[in-house]
């Protein structure tokens, strides 16, 4: 068996383990959702730029977006794979012929398949709910398809690196959730990115999640909101350059981290 | 035993971790074909050793051979040709029963039907439901389940039956001999004597991570072992013990000497696991438990 030939079976069987979790469905897969409906609600005021004005809901979406991309990358996949290990499921693939390209394969599947879903979800209720405007232009899609996919890669490496980090399979929730929480708050996601403290922007400057929510604010919001950001620019070329150090990062950190038991030898 | 090459080779084995020796130069081989209980008590270097053998764990020195391989850089094709079922019970999780072993069954070249297996370790009825829904004992045969599915030709059990009530222990010993006949080699830790006993051809003991004894299960603690323990009741009230190849004439004897029914008498001879526990309080004298120092008053 080629580890490519077995990844389908393998992606179908870690989306069913994921959508059968309950808690993963609550805590990553319908959070961004609830926290738009919750935003909304609560700043139902409308924000502004260069004379364009916006319902905040449209405003929330690119950021809870990004927020999405984080949470089924980096959250569920440390989360996930620290579970796996602290119960010995782990140590039991180890044990058998599939490759461990397989199962990252797998992973990467499943977050791929979940974190679609989850975006469109996102989309449908923005839509339909709030009266969010979904950008017509071609060139803004595309900007949404690469921030997407270098972000969920990077995400998911992240993830994967990370679920090193818990040392029982318990205590990773413990461990994962405050961090990303943490991040979205100084990311632009819980906060409008404009109104944070320039220190704290700097701060979150330096993590993926808010190159993300900007490259996303690029596609969802009208042109001349780009005055709101750092420099008054999307500044997509400084989105890919960190979007892409942060996957390298990734990449070797999970490399260098991923076992199938906790080396104790 | 045959020609063809041994299924395992351990030899001169040693294993440390920082100062502490788990294992200390062992060797023994396993045939194929063989199934071989590997004995300690806890400790005692078993599952460092069996954890050599199936590759999780690095050894510090001496050679091992696994199916002609060396664990330590076996491929996924060797993988393929063994069974592992470990020594700690995994939670279970969101997976049904037949849908964990459709999806493990495709990891092999030539697996077992899934239904066949359910079937083999009596999981029918809950084969639809959720492995974490399980209880311990249904949990450890869908491990089982999951060990055999590859149709291995060596299969690793690290205390498979902990946990079983007597009758799914006595199941699964009818599920092992029938891959023996099939002509799996199998290597066995329990800490249940009977077990071996019922199962093993041959029997290792590991104690303070050495070999202290190997051999046919009823060659084990060597020829004087399995010679017969006579008990009975003195007039005085003292508890007599006598071994000897002639229990009938002694018996005998008694019956002349007491005119009548000895009191107390019991003629027994020593199981494996007598042998077993004298084996332990000879290399373990200060860690000798209170079963282990009953039974060597027994024996002795």
């Amino acid at each position: 068996m080629t580890a490519l030939a077995l990844t389908p079976t393998r992606i179908a069987h870690e989306v069913r383990g994921y959508v059968r979790q309950g808690d993963t469905m609550l805590f990553t897969f319908l959070f961004p959702v609830i926290f738009l409906v919750l935003f909304s609600a609560i700043f139902a005021g409308e924000a502004d730029a260069g004379g364009t004005t916006i319902p905040m809901a449209t405003y929330f979406l690119p950021g809870l977006i990004a927020a999405g991309v984080l949470l089924s990358g980096v959250q569920n996949l440390a989360i996930d794979i620290a579970m796996e290990k602290g119960d010995g499921r782990l140590k039991r693939l180890g044990g058998t012929p599939m490759s461990p390209v397989t199962y990252l394969l797998g992973k990467f599947g499943q977050v791929l398949v979940t974190a679609v879903a989850q975006v469109a979800a996102l989309l449908l209720v923005a839509t339909l709910v709030f009266g969010v405007e979904l950008p017509t232009d071609p060139a803004r899609w595309l900007t949404f398809a690469w921030v997407f996919l270098l972000g969920l890669t990077a995400c998911s490496l992240l993830g994967i690196a990370l679920s090193a980090v818990p040392r029982s399979g318990r205590s990773a929730s413990a461990v994962v959730i405050p961090m990303v929480t943490v991040l979205q708050f100084i990311s632009g996601v819980y906060v409008a990115d404009f109104q944070l403290p320039d220190g704290v922007r700097t701060v979150g400057a330096l993590f993926p999640l808010a190159w993300m929510a900007r490259g996303m604010r690029s596609v969802f919001l009208p042109e001349s909101f780009d005055v709101l950001e750092r420099g008054g620019t999307w500044g997509l070329g400084q989105v890919a350059l960190a979007l892409v150090v942060w996957l390298v990062l990734g990449a070797v950190l999970s490399r260098l981290t991923f076992r199938w038991i906790r080396r104790d030898a | 035993m045959t020609s063809t090459p041994p299924a395992v080779v351990v030899d001169g084995l040693h294993k440390s971790y920082g100062d502490v020796v788990a294992v200390d130069d062992l060797s023994f081989e396993i045939h194929r074909g063989e199934t071989f209980a590997l004995l300690g008590p806890n400790g005692a270097g078993k599952s460092t050793t069996i954890e050599i053998l199936e590759g999780y764990r690095r050894r510090t020195g001496g050679a091992v051979s696994v199916l002609g391989t060396d664990p330590g850089t076996g491929g996924l094709d060797w993988r393929a040709r063994l069974g592992i079922v470990l020594q700690d019970l995994p939670e279970g999780g969101v997976h049904t029963v037949r849908e964990q072993l459709t999806q493990a069954a495709r990891y092999y070249p030539r697996p077992r039907g899934v239904d066949e297996v359910i079937a083999a370790v009596g999981l029918e009825s809950k084969a639809d439901t959720r492995i974490g829904k399980l209880s311990g004992g249904q949990r450890r045969r869908v491990d089982v389940a999951l060990g055999v599915i590859g149709r291995p030709e060596l299969l690793f059990l690290d205390e498979p039956t902990t946990g079983f009530d007597p009758q799914a222990r006595h199941e699964f010993w009818r599920l092992v001999r029938s891959l023996a006949e099939e002509g799996t080699t199998i290597l066995l830790t329990t800490h249940y004597l009977d077990e071996a006993e019922q199962l093993a051809d041959r029997v290792g003991v590991i104690i303070g991570g050495r070999l202290a004894d190997i051999g046919r299960v009823e060659e084990i603690g060597g020829a004087t072992s399995r010679v017969p323990v006579v008990r009975w009741r003195e007039d005085d009230g003292e508890l007599r013990t006598r071994r000897t190849g002639a229990p009938a004439a002694l018996v005998a004897e008694l019956v002349g000497r007491f005119d009548g029914e000895p009191h107390e008498l019991t003629v027994t001879r020593p199981t494996l696991e007598d042998v077993y526990l004298d084996l332990v309080a000879t290399a373990l004298p200060a860690a000798t438990s209170s079963l282990a120092a009953a039974a060597t008053e027994v024996a002795r």
